[in-house]
């Protein structure tokens, strides 16, 4: 089976533990303001790889992975479902260590059919990096044009498979740094038992230059990057929420 | 047992001089952690303070603050030189003050001359007299005996970087002998050599007599070098700030005779460990106390200083001395040589602030304690300042005793030094392939009137087969210009001190070296993959190229292209071998032009993988810029095929990450949620 490879980052350190192979994948329904990798947006195209050929390249260098593993991004690799399946299955049975960076878009929990399919690729997914766009509905659908029930299914979804999860959470000023949404996604997180690391991602402007060439608008022209301290800040706040919410279980206990 | 030798374990070491011995046999690894370090202590503040305003001083004077003009630097030339004596616990400097360049007219009187007047000082007239008339340089020596066609590679570039005018650096003494055996009893030994040369005079029986009472005289120098800093020096270091001293003498007394192109210090810190772990044990001194004394010698190191031109700095960017100490590495007998002394080492980058001086050398292997690696890694994330090299690699070829000289020539101590080689320039070889000879820019016959390539578009084939042709004949002058170099720089610039801290047999490494390792691979896998059409000036030499279609470009990890760079090393390098070398040395290469990859790229033309004339070359043996698309790892593997067995000299590729490219930032993401809530509740 061969797959839209927007391109391959051999020394990725910040998509999951260790040093990781990365596959970019083409193609996402997600039209978040702040994305960096807008070039990866439309389907198709990029370079055609077969999953033999992508874990052929990955064995050239393993002896670099040896903490790490594989991690599939894009675009949101589910787009192309199938592949990615395959892969980490093949993956799998390598002993490679698998990680798949999604938004959970393309979760439907009433569709059985690609339910038993979701069974079959956490059967064979070490990590996944969940990234939740927004705790509010309506901004989610403002900052990406995607609503969030599906997305907070499938966190829920992955806690009932016990897969490790890392969530991301990207602070834009005036977008999603609003403390009491902060907290509130907190206790979302605090509901889930699968949560292994929480990534606060500051906002940052160095895709601004690729819209530009690309000739798309860029929504957020005038938003400044978010500071480190107030990233710590952030997150500080989403842990109050987590912990706020594992005390209330407790309590109930 | 000699009195500063007790508690020892004896061994060989005692009756022959055998530093490694005396390490394996009383070493201690130390696999903790760095939480003995101790700070700076007030002295050490205070000395870097005035330190700093010298260097301020220094710069705003233009880069020199001070220059000798009038006296010949010798072991015993100046007296003694200090910051604050009351507050330096190790002492020496090579003219008698701080900051003050000394005048080594020995490699050449004209550089000499040079560096001052480019500095606004001027060398004494009798001096400048005595060494153009009187006394013949190493410089002057090699250009009576060049050849022609010698002088027109070196004014082409396509040799650059000759080791002529200048000294050729890279060989290191054993400085250790000095602190475990005292002075006096290396002249000993010495003194035994001479007496046991072959009886029947041929030139190189004459030539081993007359270099042995060379290093005897070296030897007698340097005990009155220590003697000016009020230190007997004739006897072995009884303690740890001794050893530092004393071996710190030996090293002074090299820069104070050699302004060479790289003057690296050895591997010393395990073996200083050995009287540090005494001294702890015997209560002499406090790690505060030897974190000082380490403090200060490697103050000293930042501040060894040469003479140079403009120029000299513009090829090596910058003002480099290269004291490289090589720190950790593993012995053969399996055991790590991680001890205290090399966190100390490390530790002064904390403690002093960080430098590119001197060069702190982890040997790196895979089997170094887990606590020294993360003590490397988070020193490395803070300074910037320290180098890998893999000693997997390199224990096959030197053991478990040998040192970086400069960046990457690896040689054991005592036992091996190296004739510095500089490097030609694959890339200029190439387009002289295609041109038959002709240089690119000058438009010169400088290479052999070889047939031209005279088709519109090039052929891979055709033009491997000139390229092999035009390698071979630049092998030959190269290696023959190198010749006449080595012979000259022992004959008029001898390094006589260190060379009395060798043994009597000495492996001599011929180094030499290649620049445009990538420019080339990329340009023959364009012809080879893509189609390069040739542009000609009116006479018909090729003086650009016309790249159409993609090609595959080295640091991408794909076998095609990495293969062509492998196999020219190969091919080149067996050019060298097919070459006499001086002396009996055995051949190298090394693929490191790390700091003159600009030059490089100034003096050649445009290359047939589409890099314009005059663009800088990619350094050492690195992937050219921005041609690696597929991330870091990618990059390294195809550096990392390179044969090396081929490039025994060392093999440098130069990696710049941001930090945040590295991993995460603690602050903004842990990786264990459930630990760090935990801790959380219990703070609160």
């Amino acid at each position: 089976m061969t797959g839209h490879v927007h391109s391959i980052e051999s020394f990725g350190t910040v998509d999951g533990p260790g040093i990781r192979f990365v596959v970019f994948l083409k193609g996402c329904p997600m039209r978040c303001q702040y994305c960096h990798n807008p070039d990866t947006w439309a389907g198709g195209g990029g370079t055609s790889m077969t999953v033999d050929e992508i874990l052929q390249e990955y064995q050239r260098t393993k002896h670099y992975y040896t903490q790490g593993g594989i991690t599939v991004t894009g675009g949101e690799p589910l787009v192309q479902m199938d592949f990615v399946l395959e892969l980490f299955q093949s993956a799998h049975d390598q002993g490679i260590h698998t990680c798949l960076d999604t938004s959970g878009v393309t979760f439907r929990p009433d569709n059985t059919e690609l339910l038993e399919k979701f069974d079959r690729l956490t059967d064979v997914t070490d990590l996944v990096m969940l990234d939740i766009k927004h705790i509010n509905p309506e901004k989610h659908l403002k900052i990406c044009g995607q609503p969030q029930d599906n997305i907070l299914a499938f966190a829920r979804y992955l806690d009932s498979r016990h897969v490790p999860v890392w969530i991301r959470h990207v602070v834009v000023p005036g977008l999603s740094d609003n403390d009491a949404d902060l907290f509130r996604l907190g206790q979302f997180i605090g509901t889930l038992h699968n949560v292994k690391a929480l990534d606060v991602l500051p906002y940052h402007d160095m895709g601004k230059a690729k819209y530009h060439q690309l000739g798309l608008p860029y929504a957020l022209e005038d938003t400044p990057p978010l500071s480190k301290d107030q990233a710590v800040l952030a997150r500080k706040m989403i842990l109050n929420g987590i912990r706020a919410q594992r005390l209330t279980a407790a309590g109930n206990l | 047992m000699r009195p500063e030798w007790t508690t020892f374990q004896h061994g060989v070491w005692e009756k022959e001089i055998n530093v490694r011995d005396f390490i394996q046999k009383n070493y201690t690894p130390y696999d903790g952690d760095d939480s003995f370090l101790a700070g700076p202590t007030q002295n050490t503040t205070d000395l870097w303070a005035q330190v700093m305003d010298l260097t301020e001083q220094e710069r705003k004077a233009g880069g020199v603050l001070d220059m000798d003009t009038k006296i010949i630097s010798t072991i015993t030339s100046h007296g003694p030189g200090y910051l604050d004596k009351n507050k330096e616990t190790i002492v020496g400097f090579q003219t008698d003050k701080p900051f003050k360049r000394s005048l080594q007219p020995y490699g050449g009187i004209r550089m000499a001359v040079k560096a001052c007047q480019d500095n606004g000082y001027e060398v004494d007239p009798e001096i400048v007299e005595f060494f153009t008339k009187h006394r013949k340089t190493h410089n002057a020596g090699v250009f009576d005996a060049y050849t022609p066609e010698m002088r027109a590679c070196r004014s082409s570039h396509i040799i650059t970087g000759l080791p002529d005018a200048y000294g050729r650096g890279r060989i290191i003494g054993d400085y250790r002998r000095v602190a475990l055996y005292g002075v006096d009893r290396l002249i000993e030994d010495k003194i035994e050599q001479k007496n046991t040369t072959r009886t029947i005079m041929y030139s190189d029986v004459i030539r081993e007599r007359e270099e042995l009472s060379e290093q005897i005289r070296a030897l007698e120098e340097l005990k009155e070098l220590g003697k000016i800093y009020g230190c007997d020096i004739s006897r072995p270091a009884a303690d740890v700030k001794e050893a530092i001293q004393w071996l710190y003498f030996g090293y002074l007394a090299a820069v104070k005779e050699q302004n060479g192109a790289a003057m690296s210090l050895g591997r010393t810190s395990t073996f200083v460990d050995i009287y540090s772990e005494r001294d702890l044990k015997a209560g002499k001194y406090t790690e505060e106390q030897i974190q000082e004394f380490v403090d200060h010698f490697i103050m000293k190191l930042r501040l060894v200083k040469f003479a140079r031109t403009p120029e000299y700095n513009e090829l090596f960017s910058g003002d480099p001395t290269w004291v490289t100490e090589s720190i950790g590495g593993v012995g053969i007998d399996g055991r790590h040589l991680v001890t205290k002394m090399s966190f100390r080492y490390l530790h002064t980058l904390q403690n002093l602030g960080t430098a590119p001086e001197p060069n702190l050398t982890v040997l790196w292997s895979t089997k170094l304690p887990m606590n020294f690696k993360r003590f490397c890694a988070k020193t490395s994330i803070e300074s910037s300042s320290i180098q890998y090299e893999n000693d997997d690699l390199m224990r096959v070829t030197h053991g478990d005793d040998y040192a970086i000289a400069c960046c990457v020539s690896s040689m054991r101590l005592g036992q091996e030094m190296q004739f510095f080689g500089a490097r030609a320039n694959l890339a200029k070889c190439l387009l002289y392939a295609i041109n038959g000879g002709v240089d690119e820019i000058t438009k010169k016959q400088v290479g052999p009137k070889y047939r031209p390539i005279t088709s519109e578009y090039l052929d891979y084939d055709e033009v491997m087969d000139k390229y092999r042709d035009m390698m071979k004949w630049l092998a030959r002058v190269y290696v023959n210009a190198l010749n006449i170099i080595h012979y000259n720089h022992d004959r008029y610039c001898y390094e006589r001190i260190q060379m009395a801290l060798h043994d009597k047999k000495v492996t001599r490494w011929f180094a030499t070296g290649i620049a445009g390792l990538s420019v080339v691979a990329d340009s023959l896998s364009a012809i080879k993959y893509a189609k390069v059409k040739t542009i000609r000036d009116e006479n018909g030499i090729v003086v650009d190229y016309q790249v159409e279609g993609d090609f595959p470009k080295y640091g991408n990890n794909d076998d095609r292209v990495d293969e062509i760079a492998s196999d020219l090393v190969h091919t080149f390098m067996n050019y060298i071998r097919g070459n006499h070398t001086y002396r009996g040395g055995i051949p190298t290469t090394s693929i490191l032009t790390i700091t003159s990859n600009v030059v490089y790229g100034k003096n050649t033309g445009s290359t047939p993988d589409g890099r314009k004339a005059g663009e800088a070359f990619a350094p050492g043996a690195n992937p050219m810029h921005r041609r690696d698309s597929q991330g870091a790892v990618a990059s390294l593997a195809s550096v990392a095929k390179l044969p090396f067995k081929d490039a025994q000299d060392g093999i440098s590729n130069t990696f710049s990450i941001i930090p945040g490219a590295l991993g995460k930032d603690e602050q903004v993401f842990a990786g264990d949620l459930d630990v760090e809530l935990d801790f959380d509740l219990d703070s609160e």
